[in-house]
Formats: structure tokens, sequence, C-alpha cells
């Protein structure tokens, strides 16, 4: 027999979970029915394939393409810089460094994920555009090249310590083969550690792409405001995130077409990173099956 | 001259000391077995004749080792070339996941040998001085890991002979195994012997009576009884190794 208490706590926890279940749906319901009123207006066809996207202008163009091509254009240069150096920190704090130095140097540097974004947008601005400016005279004010190169910065810790956490659950037993065959630290972490850490890897830039690809103040305060279908990271554009910004901020009437372009931007982004953490999901699950 | 040798090697984990004062040698082309009760400093001398101790923090070590008459703690040797000259077979099968094949090939790809006839022909080579060849001889690009336990452990020991180094350490290399797993180890230990030295450290006393020319006796950190195999355990000297062979403690 369960004592009332007992039943009361089960039924509170039930509720708490229950919430942030139905805080989801809620959201994706949202999202989805105002997305659907938007392309009662607008052809699906035209999203997709239209180069422009300037539903705040007299002559709307509804092409989603711009903005996500400014959005992964910020997010490439953001994993160019913090793959090569986070996977380099793993290494070198799981390989090379004392275990002393490691659980010291380890939160610090997750400190970079703590920055709030606000200060990196403004330290983009600020600070590495002009400084770039000086080598690069072509470079505009706002540029995807400081926004997604500060953003790299940001995201380093969380590939630095997920892939840390991957290199440190490899079994000690593989280590010792690769040393006991006479390999280098080099040979060891590269040619053993790292592919057998690989899945793990994976997930934690896929973690970083799918926080890149949210991130919302640098690019809005450093990489401007003009969707425009480029690669070229020297000129201003605008993220995904950044219009949605722009526009809920702005003053354009509710329920007009141009509000309700913010939700089918909005579910664009949702579908990037739907399929990301799902991927990651598949990959963990396969990683984990190896190492029971 | 011996092929390896120990002078009073002592060996502390910070302050507490696992090896008092150890001294032996080894004759080349022989099985040596490291036998005593858990805890008795067997597996940490195994690894003083490959400095695996060095990946452990926080271990001192005195005394001399001696291989081929060369002192490997002294004078300023590449620890990683070292490796490479002394096999080294493990408890729990540890191939990498990576295939058969690459299995075997590692030792070769980290010296920076690509050329596909030599990798090949030591793959097999290898593989078939480990007994392994006919199980896998059709699917060399299989994953190591699909391998069942005995099998893992004989392509870890082709991995280790792929590189041909004069020693090979084994610490308790049949103890995760089967039995019928465990002897087909063992027949090829014996086979081993004609061109190797071999070192195995080992729980089971009637393993090392069967495969081993000369055993050590460990108990606390100490060598207490080194002999042929057949002395000690048919006319130890010490009571203590009566003891212990009599399965009294241990």
């Amino acid at each position: 027999m369960i004592s009332l208490k007992e039943r009361f706590i089960e039924a509170f926890l039930f509720l708490c979970s229950l919430l942030t279940v139905l805080i989801t749906l809620g959201i994706i319901l949202i999202l989805s029915s105002e997305t659907i009123k938007f392309f009662s207006e607008v052809s699906i066809i035209e999203f997709f394939t239209e180069t422009e996207w300037t539903p705040l202008f007299a002559n709307k163009k509804f092409g989603i393409l711009p903005l996500v091509c400014g959005t992964l254009l910020v997010t490439t240069i953001a994993i160019l810089v913090a793959l090569p150096l986070g996977l380099t920190i793993a290494v070198y704090l799981n390989e090379y460094a004392n275990q002393k130095f490691t659980a010291v140097v380890k939160p610090l540097l997750e400190i970079l994920a703590a920055i709030p974004t606000v200060v990196y947008g403004f330290f983009a601005l600020t600070f590495v555009t002009p400084l770039l400016q000086r080598y690069i005279p072509n470079l505009s004010g706002f540029n995807a090249l400081s926004a997604g190169l500060v953003m790299g910065v940001m995201i380093i810790p969380y590939i630095s310590s997920l892939s840390e956490d991957a290199l440190r659950a490899v079994p000690k037993s593989l280590r010792e083969a690769a040393y006991g065959m006479g390999s280098t630290r080099l040979q060891t972490a590269f040619k053993v550690m790292v592919p057998a850490a690989s899945s793990g890897i994976i997930v934690s830039v896929i973690m970083a792409i799918s926080r890149a690809i949210g991130e919302t103040m640098i690019v809005a305060i450093a990489a401007g405001q003009e969707p425009k279908l480029t690669l070229n990271p020297l000129t201003s554009l605008e993220t995904i995130t950044t219009y949605i910004v722009q526009v809920s901020m702005g003053d354009v009437p509710r329920n007009s077409i141009e509000y309700s372009t913010i939700f089918s931007a909005g579910i664009t982004l949702f579908v990037f990173t739907f399929l990301l953490n799902n991927i990651s999901f598949v990959i963990k699950r396969k990683y984990h099956q190896k190492y029971e | 001259m011996q092929k390896l040798e120990a002078r009073n090697v002592n060996l502390f984990y910070g302050e507490k000391q696992a090896l008092k004062d150890i001294s032996l040698g080894i004759d080349p082309n022989t099985v040596t077995a490291f036998i005593g009760p858990s805890g008795c400093g067997k597996s940490t001398f195994l690894r003083c004749f490959n400095r695996m101790n060095d990946l452990i923090d926080n271990v001192k070590i005195t005394g001399d080792i001696l291989i081929d008459g060369r002192n490997i703690y002294k004078s300023k040797i590449n620890v990683d070339e070292h490796r490479k000259k002394i096999g080294m077979v493990f408890q729990k099968p540890n191939p990498f996941p990576k295939s058969i094949y690459e299995n075997v090939a590692f030792g070769l790809r980290i010296k920076g040998i690509k050329n596909r006839t030599i990798l090949d022909e030591t793959v097999e080579r290898s593989l078939k001085q480990a007994a392994l060849w006919e199980e896998v001889k059709d699917d060399l690009k299989k994953s190591a890991l699909s391998l069942s336990g005995g099998q893992q452990q004989r392509l870890c020991i082709a991995r280790t002979m792929a590189v041909e180094p004069s020693v090979i350490l084994m610490d308790e290399p049949a103890s995760a195994l089967d039995p019928l797993s465990t002897a087909k180890i063992e027949e090829l230990i014996y086979e081993l012997k004609s061109k190797y030295t071999i070192v195995i450290v080992t729980h089971n006393m009637q393993q090392a009576a069967r495969i081993s020319d000369k055993t050590a006796f460990f108990y606390l950190g100490e060598l207490i009884e080194y002999n042929a195999t057949t002395t000690i355990f048919t006319n130890p000297k010490k009571e203590q190794t009566h003891n212990y062979i009599t399965g009294r403690f241990g």
C-alpha cells in the first residue's frame, strides 16, 4: 500500500515532466500553425528557390536561402576555428597534461561558454573587426568573418570538453596497447585514441554546430542585417536568428505577412537543430553499444 | 649473456613500496613464469621491463634493469624505440577498434612502413605464428572487435609479433579466456619459445608448471624464490613457496 504522501510526490513529479513536454509541444504547435498561415500566402517553392529575402520592403520576396546561407557561412567559420583548436586542447589535456593541470584548466575553458554572448558580440564589433580591417582593408564594418571567428572562440569549450570526455572514456587498455607497441604520444593520440573516441568527438562537433546555428547576439551585433546570398565572409549578411530579432523588435503589425515570416524562419532554424540533435543522438547510442 | 637482468630493483607508488630489492636474470629463449598472490608486485615488476610504469604518475624506480646488457633506466634510451623491441600482451584482450589487418599492421605503420607487400606478408606471417590465420584469412577487413575473446587475444599476440620483438611480456594472457582458448594460447607460448624470450605473469599454477622453464615466486613485493620450474613445484626451498603452491594461502 503506497502512502498518500508518496502518491502526491509521484503526481507532482509526473506533472513537472508533463509540463516540459507540453511546452515543447506548444512551441511546435504555434510554430507550425503560424508557418501554415505563412505558406497559405507564400508558395513553398518560392520560399526554397527565391534568392532574395525582402519581406519588409515594398517589393516583397520570400526566399529563405540568403538567411540559410548566412547562417551556414558564419557557422562554418566558427567550426573552422573551434574544431582544430578544441580537438588539440582535448588531446593535450588527455594525453600530455598531468591530471592536476587538466582538473584546473577544463573548468576555466568552460567559462568561455559562460560569457554573455552580448559581450562577445561587442568584442567582435569593436575589437576584432577594427583589428582585421588593418590587414583586410575592404572588410566592411559588419561582416561574417569577425562574427564567425568570435563565435568559434565561444564554442571551443563545447568541442574541447566533450571531446576530452570522449577521449577519457576510451578504455585504458587501448592506451596501454598503443604504448606497449612503441607508439609515441602523438601516435597514441591520433592513431588510437582519437579514432577510438571518434563518435564522441563527432557528437561534440554536432553539439557545437547546433549551438552556432542558434547563436543570436554575436551575429545580430557584428554580422549585419543585410540578407545576401553570398559566400564572401568579408561583407555584411544576415542570419536566420538575426532576422527574427530584427522583426520581433521592430514595429511590424501582428498577423501581417511580415509578422508570420519570423515563424517560417523560426521553423527552418528548428528543423536544422532538430536534425542535428537527432543525428548526435543516433551516434551517441551507437557509441555506447561499442564500449559496453 | 642473460637476455633480461634486474639488479636491486625497488619501486615506489608515492610513499608505498611495491617492489623490494629484486634481482634476477632471465636466459634467452626461455619461458619464465612470475607467480604469487594478488598484489605481490609480479605485474608491476613485469612492467618495469618495458617501462610501462612510466605511464603512471608518482612512480619512482631505483636499481638497474638491463636488456641485452643495456641499462634501460640509466642510459639515455628512447622509450618508444625500446618498447618496439619488447612486446607486451595484456590480461584483457585489447585489440584496437580497427580491422584485423590494421591491428596486425599497426606496429609497422607507426614505424612509417607503407609498402603494401611488406605489410601483407607481415600480417600473414604474424597471424600464422599466432595460429589465427586459418580462422580469419578470408575476412581480414572485419572489425577485430567481432572476434571471440580467445581470437582477440591471439590477434594481440600476432600484433605484438609483427614488429619482431626479442622479448614478449605477458600479463596473465589467458585469465579472461575459456579453457579451450587457454590451451591454444599455452600451446602457442610453447612454440614461440624458439624465437622469443617470454616472461609470463600468471595466477594459474598449473599453467606455470606446464609452460615455463623457470619460475619466480613473489610475495608482498619481494622475490621469495627463483628457480627451475620443476624444482619450485616439487622441491621448493622456502616455506612460503611451499605454502603457496600447495594452496595454503593466496
